[in-house]
């Protein structure tokens, strides 16, 4: 394959994003097959530190420039839009969150090439890039071949472990210049968000509740069952839009990522905005009314069920032992 | 205060989605389309900021079955202008219509001036791209997508857009701008059908026809199916009661309760 | 069109607020003697920003537009118990309180959130719960007595069995269905479905002021209803037989219809003897408003009740006329959130309490909305150890298996 893998590694206020090192894991693989180095970019101010981290990637491309403190996409656009000019990478592989995705957006309008979405596996097969992405909600998969050059390629969160992409070895860091007009959009300040009612990343049991609870008051049997369990309730972006929960209690792409020991989901179907944010919890237990719900395949359990019926007949189960 | 709103119908996932015989698209046999719910929210948001600031909504939307009553619903809402681009066979690719909906507001003579041109950040069908930054990159305007708050001033819109972990960021937008709405402050209004029905007696959908573009994309399907189940739950059947009494022992076998 | 828009609409025979006096039943309105009977025996009398007869003073000092502008008619669930004590004899239900919840609900700022996914799913998929209209029917699958759709037998038939949303999606309503369609084999009936063709007969939008949506929806119904031949119509819905009965004829239906209840009560001559199981039970039974009040429908299901073998029959404090709305209908059904934020009482809630102090261990209903709303109710009440709700369908067929 002619040019390299990149990668385009997240981060943001100091930290990286640990979407970041799934997409090392993945590079890693696809620049095996292709027989070609992998290459991190990282776009950033004072963040040579971060680059240290990326070990996993054969060079690390470090930009530093004050425009790229903040999250301002066309920024990052336009100084991937220059390393690519130079460095002509075959593939430029960029996290799909909220924070990045409008970065690979730009960029490939700027380059007039397709912008790949929602991949969740990739292969290099000779000179070819195959990929598979989740379309309709994760009804169905799409096997595609990407031949723009370079393919931008939008990867879906949880497509390999973050584990796979950490590496001990010291990072080769490679610094690029880039130069940067004047932005657009100004970028103002963080929103954090309200000081959180209970902070659901530090608690053991959660009991998540989706659309299929139908009504704001129903919230009270999952209430009942968190409570039951000595945990918290959180929730899909819907019930979180309709306002029945607060924004801190959102699992999800815009909102939490959760591990706790046990995760309880009561009429969830599994869009892949909510799976990103729990798919590591240790124990997953899913009750939705359609069997062919996609959380089934995601859940270590499941129930074809009304979860307003199992979430009281749960809770009376558990007190009862509990006693 | 101007707005264009960017719309396109997408399959609707409460049907059952089967592969059609080619093996690489949908079976179009039962499918249903529906409006893609973030550009629901997008007109929604348009409509929110007409309220605040005056001005006119136009929705702008590709051809579709039932789309007459998206757009009367729109107008109904209190869209000032809609307008469908007829001509098109089904859109299968995002790219496409990007270049579609380019190339008609480019060449419309009235739909622009705006100051924002507003659409759903994604939808569940974009394989190829996502709407709003293209035509935003052609028009030479100012881009920001996953946007859930609009606040319009003289010739800045200032957006919040979301992050991650409940945080969320402010910019500063120059109009006219291109924005990709992730929720409206509000959930889409709802419009009584009597008002609907009323649109389409006092009212008129626009056409226009669809431009001749060229629907090269570098990006191929090979083949489509149903996700291979990996890793299926195990089931649990019975009663809310014999179930829930499953679960207790899961959980305490697993030393949880 | 709506037929209270509030333009002088040039009449067509179409009565609107404007025009009531041109009518008889609409001239009654203006025979209110403001006595208060209609507040006093609303079940949200409390509640109410306008009970009917203040309605009536606004109407007649021209400050209705003030009514439209309050959302206070949204707790009025329809239970027709205003009309049914109305000294007056006015027809508040059927003809005054239409006309002004249709203007109230366009003036609406917010359809609150879980009655607006309701209308919109019922728009589109033609049921409330946004269900496939293609697995309407597959409930039929589990039944133990074969259910034909007419559509596939291609013959005429008896009885055309409309079988309404919440019978067809909601797992209690399916055991109701399974439970019809043993009593139709039972006695002998030759019957079939409309499969998944069928759409929501409406009549919750239109009690909720959702005119157009109701007429969309009558438009539709009818004309499927036109493609088939069957003698009469049975339906297992409450609100669907009111609506076909009362509402479905000014647009041109012209069928036979007959509520479950009241049908095999016509048939309990027959049936009867085929009732050999006993039931070791205390019944109360729940006049829902649209078979009570409004069809008058009080005898026939105890009737049905008394014949099974072992069945002891109570009556709540509140029955036939006087009984309680299980706050359903008008919308009512995804209006609990709306209604627990403004701090309303449920009335499926006050409703078993009545129910529980009867010492019944079983509560009889003849609506599908009502055995949702009661188990939800008794839950809440933690009687559920102590009743269970049973369709009178349900007890019916359980009593078949001797």
């Amino acid at each position: 394959m002619a040019g390299n893998i990149w990668i385009v590694a997240e981060a943001w206020r100091g930290q990286v994003s640990e979407i970041t090192f799934e997409l090392l894991a993945l590079g890693r693989e696809v620049a095996g097959q292709a027989g070609v180095p992998l290459e991190a970019v990282l776009l950033g101010s004072n963040a040579r530190e971060l680059a240290q981290k990326l070990g996993a990637a054969d060079t690390v491309l470090y930009a530093d420039n004050a425009a790229l403190a903040d999250p301002v996409p066309e920024n990052a656009a336009a100084a991937l839009a220059q390393l690519i000019k130079e460095r002509q990478p075959a593939a430029v592989l960029v996290p799909l969150t909220n924070l990045s995705v409008d970065v690979g957006v730009v960029l490939a309008a700027q380059l007039n090439v397709p912008f790949l979405n929602y991949c969740k596996n990739l292969k290099a097969d000779g000179g070819n890039l195959t990929a598979t992405c989740v379309l309709y909600g994760g009804k169905m998969e799409a096997t595609v071949t990407a031949s723009a050059k370079p393919a931008i390629i939008g990867i879906l969160p949880g497509a390999r472990s973050v584990e796979q992409g950490r590496s001990d070895k010291a990072a080769a860091i490679t610094d690029v210049a880039v130069t940067l007009a004047a932005p657009k959009v100004h970028f103002k300040k963080y929103l954090d968000p309200e000081t959180a009612d209970v902070d659901i990343t530090q608690k053991d049991f959660l009991v998540a509740v989706g659309r299929g609870i139908q009504t704001k008051d129903n919230l009270e049997l999952a209430e009942d069952l968190a409570a039951s369990l000595g945990g918290a309730v959180c929730g899909s972006r819907p019930v979180i839009d309709q306002g029945w929960l607060g924004l801190s209690r959102q699992v999800g792409k815009s909102g939490m990522l959760v591990k706790p020991k046990l995760y309880v989901m009561l009429g969830i179907s599994g869009a892949p905005e909510h799976v990103e944010g729990m798919k590591s919890s240790q124990c997953i237990i899913a009750v939705n009314t359609d069997a062919a719900a996609p959380i089934f395949n995601v859940a270590h359990y499941g129930v074809v069920g009304d979860a307003l019926e199992v979430a009281p007949a749960l809770t009376e189960k558990i007190k009862a032992r509990k006693g | 205060m101007n707005i264009l709103v960017l719309m396109k119908v997408v399959p609707d996932v409460v049907e059952e989605l089967e592969v059609g015989s080619d093996g690489k698209s949908l079976d179009t046999s039962f499918l249903r389309t529906i409006i893609n719910e973030r550009d629901d929210h997008a007109l929604e948001q348009a409509l929110l900021l007409k309220d605040k600031h005056g001005g006119k909504v136009t929705l702008l939307t590709l051809d579709a079955p039932d789309i007459d009553d998206v757009l009367f619903t729109a107008l109904a809402k209190g869209t000032d202008r809609a307008v469908k681009i007829c001509g098109v066979e089904s859109v299968q690719s995002t790219q496409t219509a990007v270049k579609l909906f380019g190339d008609v507001i480019a060449k419309t003579p009235d739909l622009l001036p705006v100051d924002l041109i507003l659409t759903g950040v994604s939808a569940i069908d974009d394989l190829d791209g996502l709407m709003a930054a293209p035509i935003a990159h052609q028009l030479g305007w100012p881009y920001t997508g996953v946007v859930t708050h609009v606040t319009l001033a003289d010739k800045t819109a200032t957006v919040i857009k979301e992050f991650a972990g409940g945080v969320r960021g402010e910019y500063d937008v120059p109009t006219p701008a291109v924005l990709g709405i992730q929720a409206a402050e509000k959930p889409p209004r709802y419009v009584p059908v009597a008002k609907v029905r009323a649109a389409m007696k006092s009212q008129t959908i626009e056409t226009v026809d669809a431009p001749a573009v060229e629907a090269a994309t570098t990006v191929e399907v090979q083949q489509m199916a149903k996700p291979q189940v990996t890793g299926h739950a195990e089931m649990l059947e019975g009663s809310a009661e014999d179930v829930a009494g499953k679960i207790c022992e899961l959980l305490a076998k697993r030393g949880l309760l | 069109m709506s037929t209270a828009t509030a333009s002088a609409d040039k009449d067509n025979g179409v009565m609107t607020l404007e025009n009531l006096a041109k009518f008889p039943e609409g001239q009654k309105v203006y025979s209110c003697m403001q006595c208060g009977t209609c507040a006093a025996t609303c079940p949200y009398g409390d509640d109410l920003v306008f009970p009917p007869r203040a309605i009536i003073t606004m109407l007649e000092s021209g400050l209705i537009e003030e009514v439209f502008a309050s959302p206070g008619l949204l707790n009025c669930v329809t239970c027709y118990a205003c009309m049914a004590k109305c000294p007056r004899g006015i027809k508040l239900t059927e003809v005054l309180l239409p006309l002004v919840k249709e203007q109230v609900f366009t003036h609406l700022k917010e359809v609150p959130a879980e009655l607006q996914k309701a209308l919109e799913n019922t728009m589109r998929y033609g049921n409330p719960m946004g269900e496939s209209p293609r697995k309407r029917a597959l409930w039929a699958k589990s039944s133990p007595v074969p259910v034909p759709v007419i559509s596939e037998i291609k013959r005429p038939v008896d009885v055309l069995w409309f079988v309404e949303c919440y019978p067809s999606y909601h797992p209690r309503g399916n055991d109701g269905n399974r439970a019809t369609a043993k009593l139709f084999k039972a006695l002998g009936i030759d019957f079939a479905i409309l499969g998944n063709e069928e759409k929501c007969a409406g009549e919750c939008a239109r009690l909720l002021g959702e005119t157009g949506l109701f007429e969309m929806l009558t438009d539709s119904n009818i004309k499927l209803l036109r493609k088939y031949q069957f003698k009469r119509i049975v339906t297992g819905g409450a609100h669907a037989y009111d609506a076909f009965k009362h509402k479905y004829p000014a647009a041109g239906f012209d069928f036979e219809v007959h509520h479950t209840t009241p049908f095999f009560a016509q048939h309990l001559a027959q049936l009867k003897p085929k009732l050999t199981k006993k039931l070791d039970y205390t019944v109360t039974y729940h006049d829902a408003c649209a078979l009570g009040r409004h069809n008058g429908f009080y005898e026939e299901p105890r009737a049905l009740l008394q014949a099974i073998p072992g069945v002891k029959l109570v009556e709540m404090a509140h029955s036939g006329v006087n009984s309680i709305c299980c706050g359903g209908g008008g919308g009512g059904m995804w209006l609990d959130t709306y209604y627990a934020a403004k701090g309303c009482e449920r009335l499926s809630e006050r409703r078993v309490k009545e129910a529980l102090d009867t010492g019944a261990n079983v509560l009889a209903v003849s609506c599908p909305y009502e055995i949702s709303r009661f188990e939800d109710a008794l839950k809440v009440q933690g009687g559920e150890k102590r009743m269970v709700v049973r369709d009178v369908v349900e007890l019916l067929a359980e009593a078949l298996e001797g």
